[in-house]
């Protein structure tokens, strides 16, 4: 279902795979990976390389604090020490586990 | 060891890291600004002197979290940084200013920023709030783990700033520096195997007690969905009233001064045209721009004060769905706020939206943003025509017309975007991902000198450009003399009066007045000018006592209750600024926004005013 990449980053075989866009407020866990959806409205690798360079990186910590009042959209989000908001579109990318 | 000219030193950091802070702590107001509000997004040049008496070059430059340049804003901080720009050689040292409590992002660019090649100096800013939350930096690690000199700094406190003056007084400078750089784009592995390396140095080095307690509290109720929102329009209204009713005291000093003034001028003078060209050009016309320096400082004072406590980010995030609502981006909030204190900086701040069609639809609606040139047009006009009441228990009815005024401008403003971004242009958004800074106690220093630094751009802007516009219009509106022995006002006879009953046909149906036309046409170096050119036009065209009587009695005189609401919104819609529409020029590259821009708002204008005054007239009757 959720398209997979070669990457030295994937998530460990049985890990609970999960995207972040889907995910509500007090929800906390971390980054696995990050892969391409179809709703995507730049090239992926830049969109890889936004993401990355704002701390979603594997292994990052990530906590949704807010969302958006309307349509609980966009979502604050802390990763490890800073805090970020993104749409849920972008969250999609960011795929996670809890704990 | 230095050259024959000063050194040229990069700020670079993240946004919100402090190097607006660190710049005017360093610079002082030796600085060459671009004039405008809100984020850093021109080019600032300042110069200091070292303790060691070398003099110093300094560019504050626009926040960024890698040298990719993902907005034409970093973009412009990537090509100063590598050279690029036209006839700039690379920076000569690169200052990184990084914000201690939150090093992670910071330490990956300092690794991009190395492969530039030239001498470094990390500045550890915020040190204060590190010491505060109980954290720890080990410079002297962090330093030797890096490769390059790392200081401690408090850019907000006095003294704050010793250490990294120190630190640049030993900077290596090169005698010859390359023009070669070493810096070329990561690839995305690239980026994750520096994220490694800097959380590896961060864990040997720092110790961070974590969460900003402060910042978490806040922002629940500041984030609320509910409360959230209610805070932010009670904000934004706060400001409006604040502008409206605040002022009135420090603007009533001013008109009274700069009356006395025109009227003691005008005892010493012998009658004639000099004296008519003093008290009736420049006391009248560049006075009744002067008067509203007060508004535009508390705005300013306002927007400053949001922008320096982190308050903007949150705003963007509360209207982001909004926004996208209508097609914008929710960083196209900062820009749109910003246009509340001039479209030029508004326009200017847009840079921060990546997407050239974000930043275009932002960049066409900003001007519909009710700036602060509008307010002495705004005032005058509800002054003369709206009774000073309170209505439902204390609400100010001037000040309630006046948030009208503001709200339609705005839901014009989204309706225009929608129609460009969802019907026009049919596309897709972008993406939004954005920083949500720990709020800060604005520092009373930086503040002032931003109103400093906006005011005195007002006042260059009133003493030179209006002035030079008041002097003409009182040169066309005084010659040719009428013939001797005529009746009527003199400025019937001259030149501006002609204009203006050219194109009175014109503008008849929207319920101007030839006066109104000729105010108009000046009103286009810039909108505050119309209400110079209306205290010429009808000084003028009144005789001895009545051209001494302020101008809101005039009006209410001359004009019906129709032609002053057909004033006001045409003053809402109207491409009634020429600058405005040069930066457009300027920032699109292009001549085809401009155009677009003057066109769509005068045709609003004219269609909202016709409607205006032909409902008014009706209900009136
Ligand atoms: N406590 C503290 N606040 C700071 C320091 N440096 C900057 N600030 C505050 O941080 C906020 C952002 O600073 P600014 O200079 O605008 O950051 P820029 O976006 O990097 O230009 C402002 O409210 C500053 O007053 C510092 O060393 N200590
Ligand atoms: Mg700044």
């Amino acid at each position: 279902m959720i398209p997979t990449r070669e990457s030295a980053f994937a998530a460990p075989a049985g890990a609970p795979l999960d995207r972040l866009g889907r995910r509500s407020r007090g929800w906390s866990g971390w980054v696995t990976g990050l892969t391409p959806t179809d709703a995507l409205t730049i090239p992926w690798t830049e969109m890889e390389r936004r993401l990355l360079e704002m701390g979603f990186v594997e292994g990052a910590r990530v906590e949704i604090l807010h969302e958006g009042p309307f349509g609980r959209d966009p979502l604050a989000v802390r990763v490890d020490d800073l805090t970020v908001a993104l749409r849920r579109r972008e969250a999609d990318v960011v795929l996670v586990a809890e704990g | 060891m230095n050259g024959p000219a000063a050194p040229e030193i990069a700020l670079v950091g993240c946004p919100n890291s402090g190097k607006t802070s660190l710049f005017n702590a360093l610079t002082g107001s030796r600085q060459k600004v671009a004039n405008y509000a809100g984020v850093t997004v021109e080019r600032k040049e300042g110069s200091f002197v070292t303790p060691a008496g070398r003099p110093v070059k300094i560019l504050d430059l626009p926040g960024t979290y890698s040298l990719r340049g993902r907005s034409p804003d970093e973009v412009i901080t990537r090509d100063v940084v590598l050279g690029r720009l036209d006839g700039e050689e690379i920076p000569d040292a690169v200052v990184c200013v990084a914000d201690a409590t939150n090093l992670r992002l910071v330490l990956r660019l300092v690794m991009e920023l190395k492969a530039v090649g030239r001498p470094m100096v990390l500045a550890l800013n915020m040190m204060d709030i590190v010491a505060r939350q109980g954290g720890r930096i080990d410079v002297d690690r962090l330093s030797k783990e890096l490769g390059i000199s790392v200081v401690e700094t408090v850019a907000v406190k006095r003294g704050g700033t010793a250490a990294l003056l120190a630190a640049i007084d030993e900077l290596p400078l090169l005698e010859d520096p390359p023009t070669e750089h070493g810096w070329r784009e990561p690839t995305a592995a690239e980026i994750r195997a520096a994220h490694a390396e800097a959380a590896r140095i961060l864990h040997d080095c720092a110790f961070h007690p974590g969460n900003e307690h402060l910042t978490r509290k806040l922002d629940t109720v500041l984030l609320h969905p509910v409360a959230g929102v209610v805070i932010l329009l009670a904000v934004l209204f706060l400001m409006f009233q604040a502008v409206f009713s605040w002022a009135t005291p420090a603007m009533d000093l001013i008109k009274a001064g700069i009356e006395a003034a025109g009227v003691g001028v005008g005892e010493i003078l012998p009658d004639g045209m000099l004296r008519s060209l003093i008290v009736d050009g420049v006391f009248a016309g560049v006075g009744a721009v002067l008067v509203f320096l007060p508004q535009i400082v508390i705005l300013f004072f306002f927007i400053i004060l949001l922008e320096d406590f982190g308050y903007m980010a949150r705003a963007a995030f509360l209207m982001d769905r909004l926004m996208a609502g209508t097609g914008l981006h929710g960083r196209a909030f900062i820009p749109l706020l910003s246009s509340f204190a001039c479209a030029i900086p508004g326009i200017m701040a847009a840079r921060v939206i990546e997407n050239r069609r974000d930043r275009i639809a932002t960049i066409l609606v900003a001007p519909l943003m009710t700036c602060s040139a509008r307010l002495p047009v705004y005032t005058l006009i509800i002054a003369a025509f709206v009774p000073d009441e309170t209505i439902l228990g204390g609400v100010g009815l001037q000040g309630l017309v006046m948030f009208g005024l503001f709200a339609t401008g705005i839901l014009s403003a989204l309706a225009v975007a929608f129609i460009l971004k969802k019907l026009v242009w049919r596309e897709a958004t972008e993406p939004f991902i954005m920083e949500l800074p720990d709020y800060k106690m604005p520092a009373p220093a930086n503040v002032a000198l931003g109103l400093w630094i906006r005011a005195g751009a007002f006042l260059r802007r009133a003493g030179t450009v209006i002035l030079a516009l008041m002097i003409l219009i009182w040169f066309l509106s005084s010659f040719p003399a009428p013939p001797e022995g005529a009746t009527g006002p003199a400025i019937d006879f001259s030149v501006a009066g002609r204009i203006g009953h050219f194109l009175a046909p014109i503008f008849e149906p929207i319920g101007f007045n030839w006066q109104i036309v000729v105010a108009l046409i000046p009103g286009m170096a810039a909108r505050e000018v119309a209400v110079g050119v209306l205290a010429t036009v009808y000084a003028l065209s009144a005789t001895g006592e009545e051209a001494r009587q302020a101008l809101q009695p005039i009006l209410s005189a001359a004009w019906s209750l129709p032609t002053a609401l057909s004033f006001l919104v045409w003053y809402v819609f109207a491409p009634q600024c020429l600058s405005t529409l040069a930066v457009v020029r300027r920032e699109t590259n292009s001549r085809v926004w401009p155009t677009v821009m003057f066109v769509y708002m005068f045709v609003l204008a004219y269609a909202a005013s016709f409607a205006t005054y032909h409902i008014a007239g009706a209900l009136l009757r």
